[in-house]
């Protein structure tokens, strides 16, 4: 029979064919698995600008971005995040030498940063909708909208998720999952500076270039 | 019409209304009233049998990835049942429909029954059985112990359900789209679909899509990390490297799709203007969006059962896979080329000479990895002592048939014959002749052949025989007379026909969809037949082909803990090597298994999902909120709960092996 | 979601886990002050100019101001890419920097394919409006 090696009896050698000390551990894989979910975040953003460039020039003889974006506050609001990403790195700074409290005082930081974000950002969004320039006249403003809101929504679940993790380290210390999750939000608050980048680049510069 | 709504109403209820229930539907009462029979006589048994405990704990809450991947099957093949009812009432309309007989299906019915045919085949029936038989074997193959991700693995499957369930729902309260699988605007925009129909779509897509999104990162990130030792990438079994590039390509086109449904939500529900026809909306960036996820989506499918076919032709034919690396490199380049092709979906929109050529260049281009491929199972078969098992004649059947719809697949890749054959029956009779042919074919050959790894005994081969026959003959007569009736310029989804000289072509295809349902009955009937003669049909040493890769070298079904021990890789087709070499089963020395714990958590956040879905679906504005604060919330407290593994004592693995011992001494 | 996908692996609970384990557990590159400080200095320049090119109206010729903001826009995302995501071709193996590369392609592709598609799309479609009727070749 064909198997019948397999259904030997007995004590032989078997250590060729398996890890018997049980010393194999597979490799913990979240942070290659929350970096895929990124990259797949990545391309919903590549869809966004897509559009974008696409419709951008679709005004619908409604007003166009020289009309409308004002660059002075763009500005401002990419400070904040600039500072935001240099806060973080603090925090993952102090995280590394074990300060716990440290750690938590840049996290806070880092959530006052992104909350400035986001509210400028509404308030840039409720000045246009009341000037009648919102997300139903015309192409060129629904794909703005949803782009630049799309990544306001990202920092916003990513202030919520900040929150949670100074909430968790502050009940259960710097432990190894701890860390790991500090990691993650890292990847994710840093990804969304580069999100930014695009943003500020092809859609405000560009679009007063226009 | 009806009375004004009081605003009460209106709020508590949304658009919801009695008027959403199609009772003045004959045919859809009947479906309700068989849907609800056959659903409570269910309920009925379980409740008899006081098995709701059991399914809740063993299989609802479990994160092994073998459960899941039943139950993904399970899911994938209620699903097919209800996908071929929608499709065997289309044969009939279209074969009873001529002249002066309208046929039984109102044309709003009609479009219904084609859209939700679609949307089921593809999102509902192949992308479970195909992420379920992934789900399963995977882990197997790379002598791993789970996936990396146990819990997501669960909560990717219940949000897939919810997507299927959210379908189900738009048969009995309300309506489902009537725009076609793809749902293009503006027909799919609230101007011209002001009804619930797109937005069932749109939501069951959105809601299934997450499940689709994260079981790839998961199964990625398994395959990256979890291997057994000494499996490098050119030692993995071709199954998991199919499952690689699937993944890949799922983690890269799925985020495609939801983009674009947000977008399209976004103009039904704010107001926007991104696909309409005024205020500078673009309805053809839609149909290049959704196209550059449903090319990739195609492969996504086919993938996964060319390394099915691998793995049967290499086993049956007790041969190892002829020219491995070259099925390799044929996948890898087919991942990337599917990105580059998906105009050829639309060649007919206008893009004009240059980019046509260039799509149709790189479409032809596809098809010779895809070729390679079929030579390389040629070649294994060729001078290999071929058993004609089941799994085999699924194989054989397969290659037949998926030449012909490959270069069926050529022939439209070229641009000036598109101009004659899109949007024609020659199409339609084109991509099933490659999802049946194909995708629904390995997925047979794979329940056949890894079902007594599943379960401990095999299936029974007269009714996969006769399944198996009825499929196959019945295929052909379905779709070969579409393609003469595509060449002779008839269009698709239409439900009335003038010309007499078309039936006969309609009543034979009608036939063929006849034999297709003897095939399905046959494969229900054989798992039925095999659940009886289990005893019969045992297998005890869990490797009943012969195989070559690990899945075959534990026990049937595995255990909990998949391997005792991990098995230390030093070739390709491991298990062979390691029964060529002599291979003993370690017999004492067990460990402690550290194991992921059930949870419900997954099942939770899928129902909120869908509650979620349902409401934005009706303009409960009420709901949507409290179901999204319910749903975060209890995502966030789910991340509060950090006791989420346990062992497996030694002695219970001690226990469970001497089990296996003792069955295997027996057998010998 | 992505809290919950972090940490439900089989290491879970790190309490358990043997001491040889914690050499790759949390797989992510470590920054350093000098490295924070650096990329944080060089994004603040890279934000700068190009902020200054366009609002200060530094070239006449737009062409030329467009393509320089794009290559800052490129360079400083590449900043911090290296400096703030700790991005090298060794971590996570190596796949995190094939992952990487293989979605930058795709967004070039969906990309300059979409724009690509559409404009030639847009050049051959009937004119939509009295406007473009007006202005036909």
């Amino acid at each position: 029979m064909a198997h019948s090696a397999t259904q030997a009896l007995g004590t032989a050698d078997t250590s060729g064919f398996y890890d018997l000390r049980g010393e194999h551990h597979p490799e913990n894989g979240t942070m290659l698995g929350f970096w895929l979910y990124l990259m797949s975040d990545c391309l919903v953003f590549a869809v966004l600008f897509a559009m974008y460039g696409v419709v951008g020039g679709s005004y619908a003889a409604g007003p166009s971005p020289k009309d409308l974006f004002d660059l002075p506050l763009v500005a401002v609001n990419t400070s904040m995040l600039l500072f935001s990403s240099i806060t973080y790195g603090f925090a993952m700074l102090e995280m590394q030498r074990n300060r716990q409290s440290a750690t938590l005082l840049w996290l806070a930081v880092t959530g006052l940063f992104g909350v400035a974000f986001v509210s400028l950002e509404i308030y840039e969004f409720l000045h246009l909708i009341h000037e009648g320039a919102g997300p139903q006249r015309s192409a060129f403003l629904s794909a703005f909208f949803t782009l630049v809101g799309t990544h306001g929504l990202h920092v916003s679940f990513g202030i919520i998720w900040l929150i949670t993790l100074m909430v968790q380290v502050t009940r259960r210390g710097l432990s190894v999952e701890n860390r790991r999750r500090l990691n993650c939000l890292s990847l994710f608050w840093h990804f969304l500076d580069v999100v930014w980048i695009g943003v500020f680049t092809f859609v405000y510069l560009m679009g007063v270039l226009r | 019409m009806h009375e004004e709504r009081s605003q009460l109403m209106q709020t508590l209820f949304g658009r919801l209304s009695l008027e959403a229930i199609p009772y003045h539907e004959p045919i859809l009462l009947a479906t309700f009233a068989v849907a609800a029979l056959l659903g409570g006589s269910l309920f009925g048994y379980v409740t008899y049998q006081r098995k709701w405990g059991y399914l809740y704990r063993e299989w609802f809450c479990s994160i092994d990835h073998k459960k899941i991947g039943i139950m993904y099957m399970v899911l994938g093949i209620v699903m097919l049942i209800r996908g071929f009812a929608d499709a065997i009432m289309m044969r009939l309309q279209q074969a009873i429909a001529f002249g002066d007989a309208a046929g039984y299906l109102p044309p709003h019915h009609y479009d219904q029954i084609f859209t939700a045919h679609g949307v089921i085949m593809i999102f509902f029936v192949a992308m479970p059985l195909i992420t379920g038989l992934m789900n399963y074997i995977v882990p197997l193959q790379i002598g791993a112990r789970d996936v990396a991700f146990p819990f997501l693995n669960n909560f990717s499957f219940w949000m897939t359900s919810a997507g299927a369930a959210l379908v189900m729902v738009s048969l009995f309260i309300g309506e489902f789209a009537k725009t076609g699988w793809l749902a293009y605007p503006p027909l799919s925009g609230v101007a011209y679909s002001p009804d619930v129909g797109v937005d069932y779509y749109i939501w069951s897509l959105q809601i299934a899509g997450v499940g689709t999104l994260l079981s790839g990162v998961n199964l990625l990130a398994t395959i990256v990390k979890m291997r057994a030792p000494g499996m490098t990438l050119m030692k993995m079994p071709i199954f998991t490297w199919t499952a690689l590039c699937t993944n890949v390509l799922i983690v890269a086109a799925f985020p495609v799709l939801t983009a674009v449904l947000v977008l399209l939500s976004l103009d039904r529900y704010v107001g926007t203007a991104f696909f309409t026809n005024d205020f500078g909306g673009n309805p053809m960036m839609y149909v290049n969006l959704i196209w550059i996820w449903g090319h990739p989506e195609v492969y996504i499918l086919i993938l996964p059962v060319f390394g099915v076919f691998s793995e049967v032709v290499s086993t049956f034919s007790r041969k190892r896979l002829f020219g491995y690396a070259s099925m390799v490199y044929a996948t890898v380049v087919i991942t990337i080329l599917s990105y580059l092709v998906w105009l050829h979906h639309f060649f007919t929109m206008g893009s004009g000479a240059s980019v046509n050529s260039f799509f149709g260049i790189t479409t032809m281009i596809i098809s010779i990895p895809t070729g390679a491929k079929i030579f390389n199972w040629l070649f294994t078969m060729y001078r290999g002592r071929i058993q004609f098992e089941v799994p085999m004649l699924w194989t054989i059947g397969f290659m037949v048939t998926f030449v012909v719809g490959g270069m069926t697949g050529v022939l439209l890749a070229v641009p000036p014959a598109d101009f004659v054959l899109h949007n024609s029956l020659f199409l339609i009779a084109h991509f099933h002749n490659v999802i049946i042919g194909g995708v629904v074919f390995g997925v047979f050959a794979g329940i056949n052949f890894w079902f007594p790894k599943a379960t401990g005994f095999k299936l029974d081969p007269f009714w996969g025989k006769t399944s198996f026959w009825f499929w196959f003959v019945g295929f052909w007569f379905a779709f070969m007379p579409l393609y003469v009736l595509g060449l002779m310029g008839v269009t698709r989804r239409l439900s009335h026909f003038d010309d007499p000289s078309l039936q006969i072509w309609f009543q034979i295809a009608a036939f063929g969809a006849v034999l297709i349902l003897f095939g399905i009955v046959a494969f229900l009937v054989q798992i039925y037949v095999s659940i009886r003669d289990r005893e019969k049909l045992r297998d005890h040493t869990g490797d009943p082909w012969g195989g070559r890769t690990l899945e075959w070298s534990t026990s049937s079904p595995p255990p909990d803990y998949n391997f005792a021990f991990t098995p230390v890789v030093r070739e390709q087709d491991a298990w062979w090597d390691m029964k060529a070499r002599g291979h003993q089963r370690p017999l004492q020395g067990y460990l402690p298994i550290h194991m992921p714990k059930s949870t419900g958590a997954g099942l939770l956040l899928a129902g909120l999902s869908a509650v979620c879905g349902f409401a934005f679906i009706w303009h409960i504005w009420w709901l949507v909120v409290a179901s999204f604060v319910a749903l975060i919330g209890s995502a966030i407290a789910h991340t509060f709960n950090y006791n989420r593994d346990f062992y497996i004592p030694a002695d219970v693995v001690t226990r469970v092996e001497n089990e296996r011992t003792r069955l295997l001494a027996q057998q010998g | 979601m992505s809290a919950a996908a972090d940490h439900d692996a089989h290491h879970a609970d790190e309490r358990h886990v043997h001491s040889h384990d914690h050499g790759h557990d949390d797989g992510a590159g470590h920054g350093t002050f000098k490295g924070y400080m650096t990329g944080f200095v060089l994004s603040v320049i890279l934000t700068a100019i190009p902020f200054w090119l366009v609002m200060g109206g530094v070239f006449d010729n737009k062409q030329t101001t467009t393509l320089l903001i794009l290559a800052f826009g490129a360079v400083q995302i590449l900043v911090h890419m290296v400096y703030f995501l700790h991005m090298n071709t060794s971590s996570e193996g190596g796949w995190n920097m094939l992952a990487l590369i293989f979605t930058v392609v795709l967004v070039v592709i969906t990309l300059s394919g979409s724009l690509w598609v559409m404009y030639h799309m847009n050049t051959n479609m009937m004119p939509m409006s009295v406007h473009d009727m007006r202005n036909m070749p």
